[in-house]
């Protein structure tokens, strides 16, 4: 169903669309099309932030067709790693992309100015967006939404001051509270002078088997909703981690000096529902509702006056804006969530970056000198704005720094012991034992999603296994969510696309896949995502562990260096044994 | 009993568009969210509210009152049953209807029209939609 392509040129403000329906059958959209798009339009060791540099959307087979078929893949070179950029964003981009009748977009070259795109179906056009330049993606969004009304599903896709500045880790906001958030896909948007997309479509599509359409979306829909399997996002959202996570020492905290933080019980997933929750809202198709908006209200003033603010809030950037950074103030943590999402800075990189910093400060590796007067301790969120601020201003050579990552700054500054990245980007809010480490390590895009490592190191607290085993385990975990990252159904849905509901959801599609099938193709696309990371200079024998790893105990216990090479070591063959 | 759909509680919608999806597979039966007699928006954006614009089942539909054709018949209840056949593809209905409860779906050029099957009442998660008997009053 899926077949059309995209092609978008803004150095000559061109497009052209393309059929590629083999692409799509064969590799069913989402990453599978994905990767094949990026080795065909990413030329070999392109700079991330050039012409020749490709942005990919990518919807997949199952989009809009069924309930928590909601994603875009977004693939890229990354400004972060300098190689394999992938990241996923909810909101309605999925939708509107389906309506509009593309199964992915490719931006290619770089506009003469700043500029934003309005695809309406089959119009595309490129506007001036001078006049949007320096604005929040907030703000952003909301003149779109008045200059470009069109019927159908629409979706606004916009940087923020971060992405036009070349951060290496600025994201891009999708519907508002959404983002292709991590490696740094907002610097590639700023690279090219692309401000922003609106994209909006009302196509219809007719079903060959209407009535096992029919059949087959009840069956989901009443799993989704009558069964516990989704109440977890439903009710207080990704956030309900903070408590058990710092009950089982998994939480980092103070950049990760310790895993359990004093404060956890005062910004929860709990307490933030009943003092702060205001509204929940949903991704297109979904029915669960998992986005979390909380409303803040900030005093000015001595007449009861109060500046007002909906905050999205979740677990990542409760703990990296809020026990990374020592901060146990549920209102500091959301004015810092605020000021990161209008920036348009990813949320982890930002915590993780602030944590490694304040702690290099402690040490007098860093002094006021660099920080123009602005003092970093623990807790002291004030203090964390001022230094965002100026960190996306790029104020001196200190912020420019700060502005690559945490492994270039601390190969600049000292502290790598403690500058918490695996692969290059910085790590996710687990600490919960080796597969946690290592999943993200030689995960394809180094997320803790890529392959679950913090779910598995739950589990083998109580159910020890081999490391053969482990490895094994978080290979194929990775691969499976390689199809399901292809569909693009969103992880968290994951208990309840079992294989045969996969099956069956494909088929109305019009795709026959056997659950074997699926699981050869969630390797193919594995080694494909690998290979690309290697020809662009990925070194899996040059990847370093920062000590901090070892010096803080985990859920599972302290860790060795030890144990970690000999799982690491199988690992590396593993993977090398695919490619 | 004749029935209609009414919103029963407006302030609990998520945006999740199932209603939208609903309509087009179990009345329109195809898959899209154009040929929807049911439309979710936004006020203001994500940031804003969520406000549901659906056939409010009018006991003098202004609708069928400027329909050239007569192909808007009034209907017991409320709302109007539209007759295919008579329909001109004119448009008028769709100014005609003071809450924009009416699109032209743009393949058959015909108005897709509320029938108060319920269908979205049943996939809505939260109980924004409900059926309910119609009265006279």
């Amino acid at each position: 169903m899926l077949k059309r392509v995209l092609n978008i040129d803004l150095t000559n403000e061109t497009y052209k669309i393309e059929e590629m329906e083999n692409l799509f059958t064969l590799f069913l959209g989402g990453i599978g099309t994905g990767i094949r798009l990026l080795e065909r339009n990413c030329p070999e060791s392109t700079d991330s932030n050039s012409e020749n540099a490709p942005i990919i959307f990518c919807i997949g087979t199952l989009e809009g067709l069924f309930p928590c078929c909601s994603k875009t893949a977004a693939v890229f070179k990354s400004p972060l790693t300098g190689n394999l950029g992938e990241s996923y964003a909810g909101g309605k981009l999925g939708l509107a992309m389906r309506f509009a009748d593309y199964g992915a977009i490719v931006i290619k070259g770089k506009a003469k100015r700043s500029t934003y795109i309005s695809i309406h179906n089959e119009d595309v056009k490129f506007h001036n967006a001078t006049t949007l330049k320096g604005l929040s993606t907030y703000a952003t969004a909301r003149v779109l939404r008045e200059v470009e009304k069109r019927k159908g599903i629409q979706s606004i896709v916009t940087i923020g001051p971060a992405g036009e500045r070349l951060i290496r880790y600025a994201n891009v906001n999708v519907d508002t509270y959404r983002h292709f958030g991590r490696l740094g896909l907002g610097a590639v948007f700023g690279s090219k002078n692309l401000k922003a997309i609106t994209i909006s479509g009302n196509q219809s599509y007719e079903i060959d088997d209407k009535k096992t359409y029919k059949t087959v979306y009840r069956a989901i829909y009443d799993i989704l909703i009558n069964t516990p399997i989704m109440q977890k996002y439903h009710d207080l959202g990704t956030s309900v981690n903070i408590l058990p996570l710092n009950e089982l020492r998994c939480l980092p905290t103070r950049n990760l000096q310790t895993s359990s933080f004093e404060g956890a019980d005062k910004i929860s997933g709990e307490l933030f529902a009943s003092e702060y929750l205001t509204k929940k809202i949903a991704c297109g198709q979904c029915p669960i509702g998992c986005i979390h908006i909380a409303t803040i209200r900030i005093p000015f003033g001595s007449e009861h006056e109060y500046e007002s603010m909906k905050v999205p809030y979740d677990y990542e950037p409760l703990f990296s804006l809020g026990t990374m950074l020592g901060i146990s103030s549920p209102e500091e943590v959301m004015r810092l969530i605020e000021i990161v999402d209008g920036k348009g800075l990813d949320a982890m990189s930002t915590g993780v970056i602030l944590a490694w910093a304040t702690e290099a400060y402690e040490h007098g590796l860093i002094s006021a000198k660099e920080t123009m007067g602005i003092p970093l301790y623990w807790g002291k969120g004030d203090n964390y704005r001022k230094i965002i601020e100026n960190l996306v201003n790029g104020s001196n050579e200190f912020y420019k720094i700060l502005s690559t990552g945490v492994l270039k700054a601390s190969g600049i500054f000292g502290g790598h012991d403690y500058a918490l990245e695996l692969g290059r980007n910085e790590i996710a809010g687990y600490h919960c034992g080796y597969a946690t480490i290592l999943g993200q390590l030689y995960g394809g895009r180094h997320s803790h999603l890529d392959n679950g490592g913090y779910a598995l190191d739950q589990k083998l607290h109580s159910n020890p296994m081999e490391p053969e085993k482990i490895v094994e385990t978080l290979i194929l975990e990775e691969q499976g969510r390689c199809v399901f990252n292809s569909l693009v159904a969103c992880l968290f849905a994951r208990g309840m696309y079992t294989d045969k509901i996969i099956s069956d959801a494909l088929e109305v599609a019009g795709i026959k896949r056997t659950p074997e099938e699926l699981a050869e193709l969630g390797e193919l696309i594995y080694t494909e995502r690998f290979k690309f990371k290697i020809r662009e200079g990925f070194d899996l024998d040059n990847l370093k562990i920062p000590k901090r790893f070892y010096e803080t105990e985990s859920f599972n216990g302290m860790l060795n260096e030890k144990n970690m090479e000999k799982l690491a070591e199988i690992y590396r063959e593993r993977i090398k044994g695919l490619l | 009993m004749v029935k209609k759909l009414k919103v029963v509680h407006m302030e609990r919608c998520i945006g999740c568009l199932s209603c939208m999806i609903t309509c087009s597979r179990e009345v329109h039966d195809c898959f899209s969210t154009s040929k929807s007699a049911i439309l979710v928006k936004t006020q203001g954006g994500e940031e804003g509210n969520f406000v549901v614009v659906k056939c409010r089942a009018c006991s003098d539909p202004p609708c069928a009152e400027v329909c050239p054709e007569d192909a808007l018949k009034p209907r017991e209840g409320g709302g109007v049953v539209l007759i295919a056949e008579k329909c001109n593809g004119c448009g008028q209905c769709v100014d005609g209807c003071i809450v924009g409860a009416i699109t032209m779906d743009e393949e058959s050029a015909k108005p897709i029209i509320c029938i108060h099957c319920g269908h979205c009442v049943k996939f809505c998660p939260h109980g924004v939609l409900g059926l309910e008997e119609t009265k006279v009053y």
